[in-house]
C-alpha cells in the first residue's frame, strides 16, 4: 500500500528453464521497479511449478517469463495452466527471442502480450500500467 | 615538446574556435561506447615515443602490445572457427561438414543446454531445450557422430563447455582415440571458465570450490597427457553481454585469469607449467578503436600480471592468446540485414585486434538457429577481410595512432584500478561473492539502456533510421526439427539398453570413490564415457558429492 492507499502492482519476473542469460530480464525488473511496481525476481532455472507457486503466494498481478532458448512453447503454456489451476489470473507476457510465428499460438494460449527484442523498457511498463489499472481484479 | 604543445594551444584557440563559432560541435561531448571521453584531436602529446620500447615494444616481445607472435598474420592467418550446434548430432556433423568444405579452419561446438548443464535429454528438466541451442550430447556415441569423417588431427576445435568440461573433453579424448589420433596430438579449446557463469553467463552446477576443482583437474590432466590443448578460454565475451562496458570486461577477465592462477598454484602447479596454455575470449563490440585499444591494452596488462605478479618466466606464461567474437547483443532484430555490416565492423576489429581466432556472427541469429546461407556469409565476411583488404598485411597497423596509444593507455590505467578494488575486497571470488560484481554490471547494462531509450546512443533501425516493420515472418528462417528430441531420447534409450550395464556402474562408483578422495577425476571421467555412461550419469555422481550452487537473484 502506498499512501494513497492504492494498491502497487506486484509483478514476478522468472526465467524458466534451462536458459541463463537475464540481462533482459534484470533490464525491464529495474524499470518496472523504478516506475513504482513491486516486482520479485525468481533467479535463473525456475521450473514452472516454482514460478506458480511463487506467483501465487506473492499474489501477483502480473507474471513476466523471459525466453531465449526456444523453449517458450514448451515452458510458457506450463507456467498459465498451472496459474489458471490454482485460480490466479494473473496477467501473463513474455519477453525475449520469439519467432513470430510462434506468437499466434503463444496468445490463444493464455499470453497477454509477447515482447520482442528491441523494445524499449517504458513501452512494456506503460503497457503493464494500463492494463492492469483498466482491469482491476482480473 | 613545448612547441607542439604552444602550437596545439593556438591551433585550438584561433583556427578551431573560430569554427566552433560558427558552427558548433554536434554534441557537447564526445565518448567511446563505454564512456572514456573523447577529444577532438590527439597528438604525440598524447602518446610520447619516449615510452615506446617500454610500452609498446615489438610483436612477440614483452609486453606484447603489438601481439602475440613475431610474424603475426603474415605468417598464419587467425583461425576462422565459426560456432555452430544444433539438433542431434547427424544435423551438427552435416553443418560442421559444410563449414570445413567452404574453408572454415577450425570448429567451436555449442552444445545444447542440458548437455552445458549435465542433464540427460530424457530429464524432465530437459524438456523443450534439448538440440536447441546446440546439439544434444547424451553419450559417447553423439561424439562419434558429430566427428564422423572429421579426423582430430587435421582440425582443432573448441568446446563452449564450463561445468560439465571434463565429461566432453573426455569424450572428445575418447573419439580421437577410436580414429586412432593420441591424446597427446589433440588441439583445441575447453572453454572450462566457470567463474564467468557465476557472473554471466549462468550454466553452473556446483559450488563455486567444487567447480575451481573440476575446471583445474582439466588444466592438471592435460598439462602431463594433452600438452596441445587449451585447458580454459577465460572469457569476458560473455561479460560484455551481460551488460558489462570494455573496461570491465577486460578488468573482471583478468581477475577471474588471477583467481585460476592463484588457485593452481595453491595445488602445486608451476605457473610456468600451465599458463601457456590457457587461452582468453574478448568480445567485439561496437566502437572499433576502443575495442583495438582494449585488445591491446589486455595483452600489455596480462603480460605485466605474469610477470611481475606471478614471476613467470616461460615468456609462453606471458600470452594473451585470443578468440574473439562478435557479441551478439549489438545485432539488431529491426532491418536484420543491416547485421551484416556490423558483423563486417567485428571482423575488422578482431582482425586490427590481432586475434588468434575469430568468430562472426550471422545476420540472422537474434531470431532463430542461423541458416546456412547466413553462416556461409558470416564466414566469407571473414575470408573477404583476409584476403582482399590488405588488414592482414602488416602487424598491428593501428600502432602509432595517437587516439588507439592514447586510449590504449587509458584503458589499462582503468582496468588496473578495477584489479586494485577487487584484490583489495579480497580477491575476485569474494568480490563475486559479495555480489559486487554483479552489481557493476547491471548499472553498465541500465546506463547503457537509458542512452538508447534517449538517443543518446544510436542504433540504426532501433531508435533512428527505423521502417515500417517487414513481417519477419516472411523471412527464411532456420528451425530446428521440432522432433529432433524424441529422436534424441530414443537413440539415448536404446544405447542404455545395449551397452554393458556392470562396465558403467562401476566406473561411476570409482568416480565416487575418486571424488571422495578429492583425485583428479579426469582418468576416471575418460574410463566412464568410454563405457557409454552418459553426461547426466557422471553429473549426477557429482551433483550427489557436492550439491548443486543456487545463486541470489540480485536486479
Amino acid at each position: 500500500m502506498d499512501s494513497m492507499g492504492a494498491r502497487k502492482i506486484r509483478v514476478l519476473l522468472a526465467k524458466v528453464g534451462l536458459d541463463g542469460h537475464d540481462r533482459g530480464v534484470k533490464t525491464v525488473a529495474r524499470y518496472l521497479a523504478d516506475s513504482g511496481m513491486e516486482v520479485i525476481f525468481t533467479g535463473l532455472r525456475s521450473t514452472p511449478e516454482q514460478v506458480v507457486e511463487a506467483a501465487v503466494q506473492e499474489d501477483v498481478d502480473v507474471v513476466g517469463l523471459s525466453f531465449l532458448a526456444g523453449d517458450h512453447m514448451t515452458l510458457a503454456p506450463r507456467v498459465i495452466d498451472g496459474l489458471r489451476q490454482r485460480g490466479l489470473h494473473a496477467l501473463v507476457v513474455l519477453g525475449g527471442v520469439i519467432p513470430q510465428r510462434d506468437i499466434p499460438a503463444l496468445e490463444q494460449t493464455g499470453t497477454a502480450r509477447v515482447f520482442l527484442p528491441g523494445t524499449p523498457p517504458e513501452r512494456i511498463v506503460e503497457y503493464i500500467r494500463g492494463t492492469v489499472e483498466l482491469n482491476p481484479g482480473t | 615538446m613545448p612547441d607542439l604543445k604552444a602550437d596545439l594551444k593556438r591551433w585550438q584557440e584561433t583556427t578551431l574556435q573560430r569554427t566552433l563559432d560558427r558552427s558548433p560541435e554536434r554534441k557537447p561531448a564526445f565518448t567511446t561506447d563505454s564512456g572514456i571521453p573523447v577529444k577532438s584531436l590527439y597528438t604525440s602529446l598524447d602518446a610520447p615515443s619516449a615510452d615506446y620500447l617500454e610500452s609498446v615494444g615489438f610483436p612477440g616481445e614483452f609486453p606484447y602490445t603489438r601481439g602475440v607472435y613475431p610474424s603475426m598474420y603474415r605468417g598464419q592467418l587467425w583461425t576462422m572457427r565459426q560456432y555452430a550446434g544444433f539438433g542431434a548430432a547427424e544435423e551438427t556433423n552435416r553443418r560442421f561438414r559444410y563449414l570445413l568444405e567452404r574453408g572454415s579452419t577450425g570448429l567451436s561446438i555449442a552444445f545444447d543446454l542440458p548437455t552445458q548443464l549435465g542433464l540427460d535429454s530424457d530429464d524432465p528438466l530437459a524438456e523443450g531445450a534439448v538440440g536447441r541451442v546446440g546439439v544434444a550430447v547424451d553419450t559417447l556415441a553423439d561424439m562419434e557422430t558429430i566427428f564422423q569423417g572429421i579426423p582430430l588431427d587435421k582440425v582443432s576445435t573448441s568446446m563452449t563447455i564450463n561445468a560439465t568440461a571434463p565429461i566432453l573433453l573426455a569424450m572428445y579424448i575418447a573419439v580421437g582415440e577410436k580414429q586412432g589420433v593420441a591424446q597427446a596430438k589433440l588441439t583445441g579449446t575447453t572453454q572450462n571458465d566457470i567463474l564467468k557463469e557465476f557472473i554471466a553467463r549462468g550454466t553452473y552446477i556446483f559450488p563455486p570450490e567444487p567447480s575451481l576443482k573440476l575446471a583445474l583437474d582439466i588444466v592438471e590432466y592435460c598439462f602431463g597427457q594433452v600438452p596441445r590443448w587449451n585447458t580454459m578460454n577465460i572469457a569476458g565475451y560473455h561479460i560484455r553481454e551481460a551488460g558489462a562496458d570494455a573496461i570491465q570486461e577486460l578488468a573482471f577477465t583478468l581477475a577471474d585469469a588471477i583467481t585460476y592462477i592463484e588457485k593452481a598454484r595453491e595445488r602445486g602447479l608451476d605457473v610456468d607449467e600451465f599458463a601457456p596454455r590457457l587461452s582468453y575470449s574478448l568480445g567485439c563490440f561496437r566502437d572499433l578503436f576502443e575495442e583495438v585499444a582494449k585488445y591491446r591494452a589486455a595483452r600489455r596488462l596480462f603480460a605485466r600480471i605474469m610477470k611481475e605478479r606471478f614471476g613467470a618466466k616461460d615468456p609462453r606464461s606471458y600470452l594473451f592468446r585470443t578468440f574473439s567474437g562478435s557479441c551478439g547483443s549489438t545485432l539488431v532484430s529491426q532491418q536484420p540485414l543491416n547485421n551484416i555490416v556490423r558483423v563486417t565492423m567485428h571482423a575488422l576489429m578482431g582482425a586490427l585486434g590481432g586475434h588468434q581466432a575469430i568468430h562472426t556472427a550471422c545476420w540472422d541469429e537474434g531470431y532463430a538457429i542461423p541458416s546456412e546461407s547466413a553462416a556461409q556469409i558470416a564466414l566469407r565476411t571473414q575470408q573477404i577481410l583476409a584476403y582482399e583488404s590488405g588488414v592482414a598485411n602488416t602487424i598491428d597497423p593501428l600502432a602509432g595512432s595517437y587516439y588507439v596509444e592514447s586510449l590504449t593507455n587509458e584503458i589499462e590505467t582503468r582496468a588496473q584500478a578495477y584489479l586494485e578494488r577487487i584484490d583489495a575486497m579480497g580477491g575476485m571470488l569474494k568480490a563475486i561473492d559479495s555480489g559486487f560484481i554483479s552489481r557493476e554490471i547491471q548499472e553498465s547494462s541500465i546506463r547503457y539502456q537509458k542512452q538508447v531509450d534517449s538517443g543518446e546512443k544510436v542504433i540504426v533501425g532501433l531508435n533512428r533510421f527505423q521502417e515500417e516493420e517487414q513481417a519477419a515472418g516472411t523471412m527464411e528462417l532456420f528451425q530446428v526439427d521440432p522432433a529432433v528430441e524424441a529422436r534424441q531420447r530414443g537413440t539415448l534409450s536404446a544405447l542404455r539398453a545395449g551397452r554393458d550395464q556392470n562396465a558403467v556402474s562401476s566406473a561411476l562408483a570409482e568416480l565416487d570413490a575418486v571424488i571422495g578422495r578429492n583425485e583428479n577425476v579426469m582418468p576416471v571421467v575418460i574410463r566412464a564415457v568410454k563405457a557409454y555412461a552418459t553426461v547426466g550419469e557422471i553429473s549426477a555422481v557429482m551433483r550427489r558429492a557436492w550439491g548443486e550452487y543456487r545463486s541470489p537473484a540480485y536486479i
